[in-house]
């Protein structure tokens, strides 16, 4: 049922695009050895109430990673980024 | 066939000149286009219409729409029965046939009534208490025979012939519910000029309009304001359409029944029509239903809501008593009394109040009908039909003749959608009712379902609703209200709910799911006491009325019981669907062949002509094998095999999927992605590659080909070739953003052929003129883009899947079968066959090489065999995780050979491995992934996944296929069948 404001397309309805799970987990370097860290990043997650960030790809469109803001009490879709765009900017933070 | 007894010579919106025919439980009746079920049969006199879930009581109909509790019909016959449809909602066209529920062997006649004589021993919590514990087992038995004798109507067995869409639908303003208030608030909206929707279950807008007499100003009001409404174009008024559910984002699920009403659609016209609507704003206006009040054997057929007993009168031209008893605790029953009264019925009023409003006792005296106050009625009587009823007041009892029994407990505001979002609604004192809470922005709620309690409120109240739904201010030009007879203070309902009571006779409260009284007092004592337990535990409001007319009544008995109040002992949860949606409905058109896309590859009609057998393979059609080669699939892909290894053989590899990755990064990102090194391939070279996941099991494998210095040719699997895709394209959006690479699928823009076998470079030779396709171009591993000397683009790996010598040709997919007839030509004089996917698999098989089967996602490298392929000195995907120490335990299951030691013996994929002798139980050691018959050697080879893998090579262990009933002897071998040094490949 949701719209997503594509950043390239448009808004689209929800179908056009697959879900691509948690977008607050930071991916460890290719090169880090640490099992921990990978582990944690491939199997611990948060199930938050509320604004949430996760990771949705634009396939039946642009086929863009998006990274997507949105409440998971409600499904307001609170913002929408190409996730290239915010990846590079959460390096430089 | 009997007459219209009961249908009065004017009044009402029916067409008396148009006669329906229909049959009732087998009987033929006749009706009036416009009439629903209920109308027609009320029409003929027929009050008795089905029996009760639980106790096959017989029961009559009680409404007038949705909110019908009883009268629940099976409707058409074959493909097309559609069991507990209300006879309320279903409009009566010619030639309809209708069947009561639950009954044997007849309505009128019900062996299983008997229920209600036992239903003693029936109460509430009866499954539970009964089913659950040590005597849990005894369900087993007990199961058939109860829901032989509870239950509702049967679904049909064959294939529904008609058809169902799903339609999205965008508004500025939605408006639910055609009402007073729904038709201010569309107007209002409308003037101003946004996109309106108007959407109305019924048949007729006009809500409770439609209780209005046609000579009324109600109804003048109506018909002008629905023309004004019509000549917007910015509104779209849809009636036989319900809101079922409302969802986040502003979307509302609506069911439009667009051609319910007559015997079958009109060709290419769907049955109904599942809409998807988007609106900016909504506004709810929903109405109001009417509650019934208790009493002893409240069931009975005649027993009607005042309401109801309006619409058929003022609606539907009906008079669906003679002597009626109206029982009322409000003042909205009068108008029924004294319309009744005026058709010709005589009318008693028994109010339980002391003091009704004196007004309505004058108009009372004045149509002569008498009124009975401070008084209840106890009980009816009267088996398929109310003969009497008892009636109760200080003075004692007595007993009223009568036919039909109406009942007015006051309104209960239809609040189920706006609290779809969760938005619990309020107890609202001053009308005795819930009423919707405040609603989040954008969404509105007006009308009676606000408990509003006149026309003037509803009208004023819709009309600014619609105007802030557009996003005006006030506007001058309201309408003036409908002034209906019902205007004057008709909610006020109090004191309902009371004690459950003793004496004769049983008190429902919940009708359709056959809930008294007694169960909720039942409910009470055994601690069941918050309203979710209550209704859980009787099942109170569980049927597929969502307890419209029970709810209310059954939270005021439980509030009695526990000493509270309504809102302290609160209300349930509403939840989608308001009413049901037939699963046809959901599902539109994505039904057989339109389930999922069928994809077919440039090559298809080549091997449709050629009579190939296809296989789904994921959305693509496959060829399995081509008949000519066989009687049945075993021997043809036999011969396909033996084809290959003795000759040449041609198989469609159209589905692999193609990935074009270009840029100056291009090795590196190729070389993290694979578990092997990509560093050093050369320009002109493939090279089979294989890719993790994150957690360090296999993804997928391919071969991979370096057209040029920055650009590659991926191959992945046909099944991962989109999850491939997606994959690639996340790691450079979010983990690599700075690798100078893009990735683009051109899956669909390449056909691709393998020749696989001896003679398969003459046969190419001969194919591809003017293309080099000797051993110095094309060695093993070798690639290259060409054009033949009359112009067709072929890219040509030579790459081995079959063992065999072998080359994939790729061409633009337009030129597909021109490839693929132009290889079968050139092929002929040396005997070349094409092959479907049982060759194809048989021939990896021989070879060892894992694939689907093996790559089941819970396989590592060194599972496999492969773990020598990753590179221990770079830092690829999935290198971190493959090290876990679970991951890299000794007792793993690992790829095997399997050979029969009986050689004749069959071996079947899925079969479980246990060690010799050990009996079959558990899940074994391993299990066998892939079988096939090797014409080479002359026996069943496998591929198995068995605990110790090659560890065990040399050992005797069984192959077991209970299923089968089938248990073989088998050697662990090493994996690779047929020529292990690879030597074919040069041939």
């Amino acid at each position: 049922m949701l719209r997503i404001p594509c950043p390239f397309c448009g808004e689209r309805d929800h179908a056009e695009f697959s879900y691509g799970g948690d977008a607050r987990v930071q991916r460890p370097a290719l090169d880090d050895r640490s099992e921990e860290r990978w582990y944690r990043y491939v199997f611990l997650r948060d199930n938050p109430r509320g604004p949430h960030r996760e990771f949705w790809q634009h396939v039946g469109g642009c086929r863009a990673w998006l990274v997507v803001e949105r409440d998971t009490g409600n499904h307001e879709i609170l913002d929408v980024r190409f996730a290239a765009d915010a990846m590079k900017e959460a390096q430089c933070e | 066939m009997s007459e219209q007894r009961a249908r009065l010579a004017r009044g009402g919106r029916i067409d008396r000149s148009r006669i329906c025919t229909f049959t009732f439980d087998g009987r033929t009746y006749t009706g009036c286009a416009g009439d629903t079920v209920a109308s027609a049969l009320l029409a003929n006199g027929v009050h008795l219409v089905g029996r009760s879930f639980k106790l096959h009581r017989p029961r009559g109909i009680v409404g007038a729409g949705v909110d019908e509790p009883n009268a629940l019909l099976t409707l058409r016959g074959g493909g097309r029965t559609e069991p507990n449809i209300q006879a309320t909602m279903a409009e009566l066209y010619d030639g309809l046939s209708a069947v009561s529920q639950n009954r044997w062997p007849s309505l009128a006649l019900d062996a299983l009534s008997i229920n209600g004589l036992f239903s003693r021993f029936m109460p509430a919590g009866f499954y539970y208490k009964t089913f659950m514990g040590p005597t849990r087992g005894a369900w087993m038995w007990f199961e058939p025979a109860i829901r032989r004798a509870a239950g509702l109507g049967k679904a049909a067995r064959e294939r529904d012939p008609d058809r169902y869409e799903r339609e999205h639908a965008f508004c500025d303003v939605l408006v639910v519910g055609a009402g007073p208030a729904g038709i201010a608030a569309a107007l209002a909206a409308g003037r101003a000029g946004s996109r309106v929707l108007l959407l109305e279950q019924m048949a007729t807008a006009g809500g409770a309009l439609l209780d209005e007499r046609t000579d009324s100003h109600a109804e003048r009001w109506r018909s002008e304001h629905l023309a004004e409404l019509e000549a917007l174009d910015n509104v779209t008024l849809m009636t036989r359409t319900t809101v079922f559910g409302v969802y986040d984002g502003g979307v509302t699920g609506a069911l439009e029944r667009v051609h319910d009403h007559e015997p079958e659609p009109p060709r290419g016209q769907p049955r109904q029509r599942l809409w998807t609507v988007r609106a900016a704003r909504t506004v709810f206006a929903a109405g109001s239903t009417e509650r019934p009040l208790l009493f002893g054997d409240n069931d009975c057929p005649g027993v009607m809501l005042a309401s109801a007993a309006r619409r058929y009168l003022n609606h539907f031209g009906v008079l669906p008593g003679r002597r009626v008893v109206v029982h009322a605790n409000n003042d909205s029953a009068y108008a029924a009394a004294g319309e009744l009264r005026r058709a010709g019925a005589e009318v008693t009023v028994v109010d339980r109040r002391e003091q009704p409003a004196p007004d309505v006792g004058a108009a009372l005296r004045a149509d002569s009908i008498e009124l009975i106050s401070g008084a209840r009625v106890e009980r009816a009587h009267g088996r398929h039909r109310v003969r009497a009823v008892t009636v109760a007041d200080a003075r004692g009892t007595r007993r009223l003749d009568c036919d039909l029994v109406c009942v007015a407990g006051g309104w209960s505001p239809n609040v189920h959608l706006a609290s779809h979002l969760g938005h619990r609604p309020v107890y609202d004192a001053r009308v005795g009712a819930f009423v919707p809470d405040t609603l989040p922005e954008g969404q509105f709620a007006v009308g009676t379902m606000t408990g509003e309690l006149d026309d003037a409120g509803a009208v004023a109240v819709g009309w600014r609703a619609g105007l802030a739904a557009a996003g005006q201010t006030d506007d001058e030009r309201a309408p003036a209200p409908p002034a209906t007879a019902a205007a004057s203070g008709w909610v006020h309902a109090h004191g309902n709910g009371e004690a459950p009571r003793g004496g004769p006779g049983k008190t429902f409260v919940d009708l359709q799911n056959d809930v008294t009284d007694r169960d909720v007092a039942l409910a009470f004592r055994e601690g069941y006491r918050s309203v979710e337990h209550l209704k859980r535990y009787t099942t109170l409001g569980m049927g597929t009325d969502q307890g419209r007319t029970s709810n209310i009544n059954g939270l005021e008995l439980m509030a009695g019981l526990r000493g509270q109040s309504i809102p302290e002992t609160g209300t349930t949860t509403f939840r989608p669907p308001f009413t049901p949606v037939a699963l046809g409905a959901l599902v539109g058109r994505r039904t057989g062949r339109h389930f999922r896309p069928e994809r077919r590859t440039p090559m298809h009609d080549c091997h449709r002509e050629r009579g190939a057998e296809f296989v789904r393979a994921g959305q693509w059609l496959r060829p399995r094998y081509y008949p000519e080669h066989g009687a049945d699939v075993d021997t043809a892909y036999v011969a396909e095999m033996r084809a290959v290894r003795e000759a040449v053989g041609m198989v469609d590899v159209s589905t692999l999927g193609k990935i074009d990755v270009q840029g100056p990064d291009a090795p590196e990102f190729l070389n993290r992605v694979y578990a092997n090194g990509w560093l050093k391939l050369a320009v002109g070279k493939a090279r089979y590659g294989a890719m993790l996941r994150d957690d360090g099991l296999v993804f997928d494998d391919g071969t991979t080909s370096r057209l040029a210095e920055h650009r590659y040719f991926m191959t992945t699997t046909t099944a991962e070739a989109g999850p491939v895709m997606s994959w690639l394209e996340f790691l450079l959006d979010t983990a690599w953003p700075d690798l100078r690479v893009h990735v683009t699928s051109v899956s669909d823009q390449w056909a691709g052929v393998a020749v696989a076998g001896s003679s398969g470079g003459h046969v190419l030779a001969a194919a591809l003129d003017g293309v080099d396709t000797s051993d110095d171009t094309l060695p093993p591993m070798g690639v290259r883009d060409a054009t033949t000397d009359d112009g067709l683009p072929v890219r040509i790996l030579r790459v081995s899947f079959s063992g065999e010598r072998a080359y994939e040709v790729y061409t633009p997919a337009g030129y597909g079968a021109h490839l693929w007839e132009r290889l079968m030509a050139a092929g002929q004089p040396h005997g070349i066959e094409p092959y479907g996917t049982e060759a194809l698999g048989g021939l990896r098989i021989e070879k060892g090489h894992p694939a689907g089967p093996e790559l089941d996602g819970r396989t590592t490298l060194d599972d496999l065999g492969l773990g020598r392929m990753a590179r221990p000195n770079k830092p690829f995907v999935g290198d971190v995780l493959r090290h876990r120490p679970a991951l890299e335990s000794e007792d793993r299951r690992r790829l095997v050979g399997l050979q029969p030691v009986e050689p004749g013996a069959r071996l079947r994929a899925g079969a479980l491995v246990f060690p010799d002798g050990a009996p079959v139980e558990g899940h074994g050691i391993g299990h066998v992934t892939s079988v096939t018959w090797s014409p080479t050697l002359g026996h069943y080879v496998a591929l198995a996944l068995v605990a110790g893998g090659p560890a065990r090579e040399g050992e005797i262990v069984a192959a077991a296929s209970p299923v089968h009933g089938e248990h073989v002897r088998v050697q662990v071998v090493p994996g690779v069948f047929l020529d292990p040094e690879g030597e074919r490949i040069h041939a």
